[in-house]
């Protein structure tokens, strides 16, 4: 076991050959942070005292679910061999609605960890995050975690990697990150595989931002991995993309607290602060240069994310609205992704669409806008973007169920992707059972290791982003894991289904929905419906219909009893008290016409069963 | 004096507080915490012998006369001029655990205190099985005139259910006995007990009009949190109420005493209308007595201490209310709409003005017929928006206010 190095090299006078830059490819749950923290106590960077779980997950959200949002960097002091490294590990988030931040991690490394639960094997986020780091060319370093685990079968997953990546079993590294076993074996094998980063430290810097984040005190911080030259404190630098010059305030490395240094150096990892208030100012892909010395040729950037599922987000109170504005603004500071603009619904009045990269990301502002904002907000099912054709050849792109155009429809195209799924053997049949029903075509199926399998679907997305996920854990008991790329879009057999209260439309819960699946869907929402909707002093029909033809109905009955009966001894205070809690409880429910919708069914009803049950769990 | 105490302002230790002038009428309330067995469906505030700890029920009227000399002083102090009492009444509890002696003496103190008037309601709640031809004609002899018996249902399952023990077979000989000493009936009813099927309810209905009495009050049992009937329900040993078969309860009884000639006058009250419980939805200011009473003394609103021997310690220093209520205008406002609309009388239209109900609003009940306008200008439920009247409060204060 190497020593702990007494002291770590100084940002800026550091030779490259010095610095090993690294990320760590992983599953939600398969111990990624949790090998961090080891790491960070282990090269001494963190002491006992200040240690806590997840060291590095800094919102309240990612700590409650486990999931890295935001990637981050840190430097670690290393010594092999009586020679002090400094090493960048660069963390990655691993959910599959952030693959475009894991992608600009990659681009920052020169090699990844590939950290695998021995218990359970490779998953399919984790092997389309392998592929990318393959296709950047860096040094896999195959780990298998958990090994102190009884149900760990490290020699079986060892064989999977080796099958996946090349190379023998025995190359694989076995840790715990819960004790400690085996850390400082792959830090020293980080030093001696990973290559050293390459650049010229006399051409003018050039350095690749691959993550930008809001912080309420500093403004926006800059992360950024230098490719050539040297940046330096109190400079100007440049934003190649935008040509914006700004002064840079501050310049450091994480270790794990920013600490602000002399400048970075040729393959240095650390962070910009310049005083800009919008992360959309300090782009992530963008090349920074400086103002005296700019480079000529920017670095190679990467695609900007693209919304992939839409919502609309209301105030229940309507009055919140510049509120929910101020909100959404606030966000965008530090999530370059989130799109959005107002939108008018005649259910549910003043609100926002927005975009998100996926289902998680829409749950996680929504959670954030109600924690963090204290707001109370309705949120509508989510939709994909249909590209409607009308037989009159006017093309529309729809983003909300809504905006449908009326009128003789030609075509209707749906986003499609590519989904990969890892699955164990015996659930096969299932898989590709719940694919058929969500519309899905085959592409391939092969086997992994003598097990596992993967199978590869093209699927429409807004199949997917409604429950597929759920079901497929379900349905296979947690063991399959799932990935998605965009595929482009196709034609599809798609209606709009429309919902009636009281003979009135009601925008919000209007979805588009293949023809054959529009039956179903129609009885089920109203029959939803009539559950979530209390009943009103009038009877309330409620009808799903396409176009003019009504293809489901139910009927709420109207209330018959609304009083208590006996004001005991002139307890009048609590039957008003009672009155005030009323009141407040009214307030939460959304009027739609005459009709009183409480919050819980904008979402509830276009949810499935399960995963109603699920919530009311 | 159900459940929790709500949550209010504490007594002013000098006892000072800024009263309105005297109200309309005054009137008092006399709570006897004391019952032989806790029924399951109860959770007023009453106390069975294990229950109580150091109190003696033979000498509590002692305490409840000490707070009706403390009411006198503090009312004079404060600058209160208290009418006539108008009604007394004597609630539980069992207040026919009392002796008549201890009746009588609370009786000539409120007497004493602030004069009776002549032709005032004084009734006692009692159980059936608690009271003897003796006793009703002593009672009658005290001054009380009217008596409420808590007969509930004439089904021995329906009572079983509610922990009652008395047997509904003596209903009609104590309600007899007490006739011949002079005194008015009331019978209370419960409907919509677990268990309890329409004709059973029919049948109840049916032996209470027999019984020819001037009053009947018939409520919707309400499942109060904290009871032995809430856990079972909770529990599921028991299935819940359906409210729908509440609503046709009502309804059918409704017609039956109308039938029968008894005039309806509030939500849960037919007949010859009581001075006292009117007193509560009219607003009137009463002083209650006792642990856990409620009180509505010029604009202020206040409740004593729960626990019979909290509130007996605290009469040793001063006041035993636990915390009060300064009404606000609109609050008040509020109260009369919620109170008043659910009576015969109806509430000022002005009222309705003044707190900004949304005219297109009353004018959706009327047209709805579940409101009426009377040739006074007070607007009240109709028969079909009775059992609505919380709903239509409700919905008339929403967006009411600024």
């Amino acid at each position: 076991m190497s020593p702990r190095a007494l002291k770590a090299l100084e940002p800026a006078q550091t030779d490259p050959g010095l610095i090993r830059n690294f990320c760590i490819i992983a599953h939600i749950d398969h111990g990624k942070s949790t090998l961090a923290d080891r790491m960070l106590q282990l090269t001494g960077i963190v002491d006992a005292r200040q240690m806590r779980d997840q060291y590095l997950d800094r919102m309240d959200i990612e700590r409650e679910r486990g999931i890295t949002i935001k990637s981050q960097a840190v430097r670690l002091p290393w010594e092999l061999d009586g020679q002090t490294y400094a090493l960048n590990m660069i963390d990655t988030p691993g959910h599959v609605d952030f693959t475009y931040e894991v992608s600009r991690s990659l681009a920052a490394c020169e090699g990844a960890v590939l950290l695998v639960d021995a218990a359970q094997g490779i998953e399919a986020q984790t092997l389309a995050n392998l592929y990318l780091a393959m296709e950047n060319d860096l040094e896999i370093i195959p780990v298998l975690n958990k090994i102190d685990l009884p149900a760990a079968q490290p020699e079986k997953y060892a064989e999977e990697l080796a099958n996946l990546i090349g190379g023998n079993p025995e190359d694989c590294l076995k840790v715990s990150g819960k004790t400690g076993v085996g850390v400082s074996e792959l830090l020293d094998k980080i030093v001696r595989t990973v290559p050293a980063p390459v650049g010229d430290p006399n051409a003018p810097a050039r350095a690749m931002i691959f993550d930008s984040v809001y912080d309420s005190y500093r403004g926006v911080v800059t992360y950024v991995r230098m490719v050539d030259g040297k940046l330096n404190p109190r400079e100007q630098i440049q934003m190649m993309s935008t040509k914006a010059v700004h002064e840079l305030l501050e310049i450091g490395v994480i270790s794990p607290e920013p600490i602000p240094s002399k400048g970075l150096g040729v393959g240095e990892v650390g962070y910009l602060i310049t005083g800009v208030k919008d992360v959309r100012q300090s782009k992530v892909g963008d090349t920074v240069t400086t103002k005296h010395h700019s480079a000529t040729t920017a670095l190679k950037g990467y695609a900007e994310p693209k919304p992939m599922v839409f919502s609309g987000i209301y105030p229940i109170d309507g009055s919140d609205y510049p509120n929910l504005r101020e909100a959404l603004d606030k966000l965008r500071l530090s999530d370059a992704s989130l799109v959005y603009e107002p939108e008018t619904s005649a259910a549910l009045g003043f609100g926002f669409r927005c975009g998100f990269l996926g289902l998680l990301h829409l749950e996680i502002i929504t959670e954030r806008l109600e924690r963090e904002f204290n707001l109370s907000l309705i949120a509508t099912s989510p939709s994909v973007v249909y590209k409607v054709t009308r037989e009159d050849n006017n093309e529309f792109v729809v983003t909300n169920p809504s905006e449908f155009p009326e009128g003789k429809v030609k075509e209707v195209q749906e986003p499609m992707v590519k989904a990969t799924i890892l699955s164990p053997k015996d659930y096969v049949g299932t898989i590709m059972e719940l694919c058929q029903t969500k519309r899905g075509s085959m592409l391939d199926m092969q086997y992994l290791g003598e097990d596992r399998v993967q199978l590869r679907y093209r699927l429409p997305l807004a199949e997917i982003v409604f429950d597929f996920f759920d079901q497929l854990k379900s349905k296979t008991q947690g063991y399959a894991s799932l990935d998605y790329e965009d595929d482009g879009f196709q034609a599809g057999d798609l209606v709009k289904v429309d919902l009636l209260l009281q003979g009135e439309k009601v925008d919000a819960f209007s979805a588009i929905v293949h023809r054959e699946k529009a039956y179903n869907h129609g009885v089920r929402i109203t029959s939803k419906l009539r559950e979530l909707i209390p009943r009103q002093q009038f009877e309330v029909p409620i009808q799903a219909a396409i176009g003019s033809r009504i293809i489901a109905r139910e009927s709420i009955r109207a209330i018959r009893k609304d009083v208590l009966a006996k004001c005991y001894g002139g307890d009048i205070t609590r039957k008003r008290k009672l009155l005030e809690k009323q009141k407040e409880g009214k307030k939460r429910m959304k009027m739609v016409g005459r009709v009183e919708v409480p919050q819980e069914a904008f979402i509830a009803a276009l949810s499935t069963d399960e995963k109603a049950e699920k919530k009311a769990k | 004096m159900a459940g929790k105490l709500p949550d209010g302002d504490p007594w002013p230790v000098d006892n000072k507080l800024a009263l309105n002038d005297s109200g309309k009428s005054f009137h008092a309330y006399v709570h006897i915490p004391f019952c032989e067995v806790r029924c399951g469906y109860c959770d007023f505030n009453t106390y069975t012998a294990s229950e109580i700890g150091p109190i003696r029920r033979d000498d509590f009227h002692t305490s409840l006369i000490r707070e009706i000399e403390f009411s006198k002083t503090f009312m004079k102090s404060n600058g209160y001029k208290p009418l006539q009492l108008a009604s007394v009444f004597f609630g539980g509890g069992t207040p026919t655990l009392f002796s008549v002696g201890q009746i009588s003496e609370v009786i000539t103190s409120l007497r004493n205190a602030f004069g009776i008037s002549t032709d005032a309601e004084i009734t006692v709640e009692a159980n059936p099985d608690t009271v003897s031809a003796s006793y009703l004609d002593d009672l009658s002899k005290t001054g009380v005139n009217r008596i409420s018996f808590g007969v509930q249902s004439f089904d021995s399952d329906v009572l079983k259910v509610l922990d009652r023990t008395h047997d509904p077979k003596r209903v009609p000989e104590v309600v007899e006995l007490a006739k011949r000493s002079g005194l008015r009936v009331s019978v209370d009813l419960i409907f919509g007990t677990p268990g309890e099927s329409l004709d059973s309810w029919k049948r109840t209905v049916g032996q209470a009009l027999e019984l020819g009495v001037e009053h009947i009050s018939a409520y919707a049992l309400i499942v109060e949190s904290g009871t032995k009937l809430e856990r079972a329900i909770r529990s599921k040993e028991i299935a819940p109420v359906d409210e729908d078969l509440l609503a046709d309860k009502y309804e059918w009884a409704s017609q039956m005493f109308e039938d029968a000639g008894l005039l309806w006058y509030e939500i849960s009250n037919w007949g010859n209308p009581s001075v006292h419980n009117r007193s509560y939805w009219s607003s009137s200011d009463w002083w209650g007595y006792g642990p856990g009473a409620h009180s509505h003394v010029g604009g202020t609103r206040w409740w004593n201490r729960k626990h019979p021997l909290a509130y007996k310690t605290s009469l040793e220093t001063g006041s035993p209310a636990q915390a009060l209520e300064i009404l606000p205008e609109r609050a008040r406002l509020e109260e009369r709409l919620l109170l008043e609309l659910r009576t015969i009388d109806g509430v000022e239209n002005t009222v309705l003005k003044q707190l900004g109900v949304q005219p297109e609003k009353v004018a959706s009940y009327l047209s709805q017929g579940l409101v009426e306008l009377l040739p006074n200008q007070k607007l009240r439920v109709t028969k079909r928006g009775r059992l609505l009247a919380d709903g239509i409060v409700l919905e008339l204060l929403s967006g009411s206010e600024a």
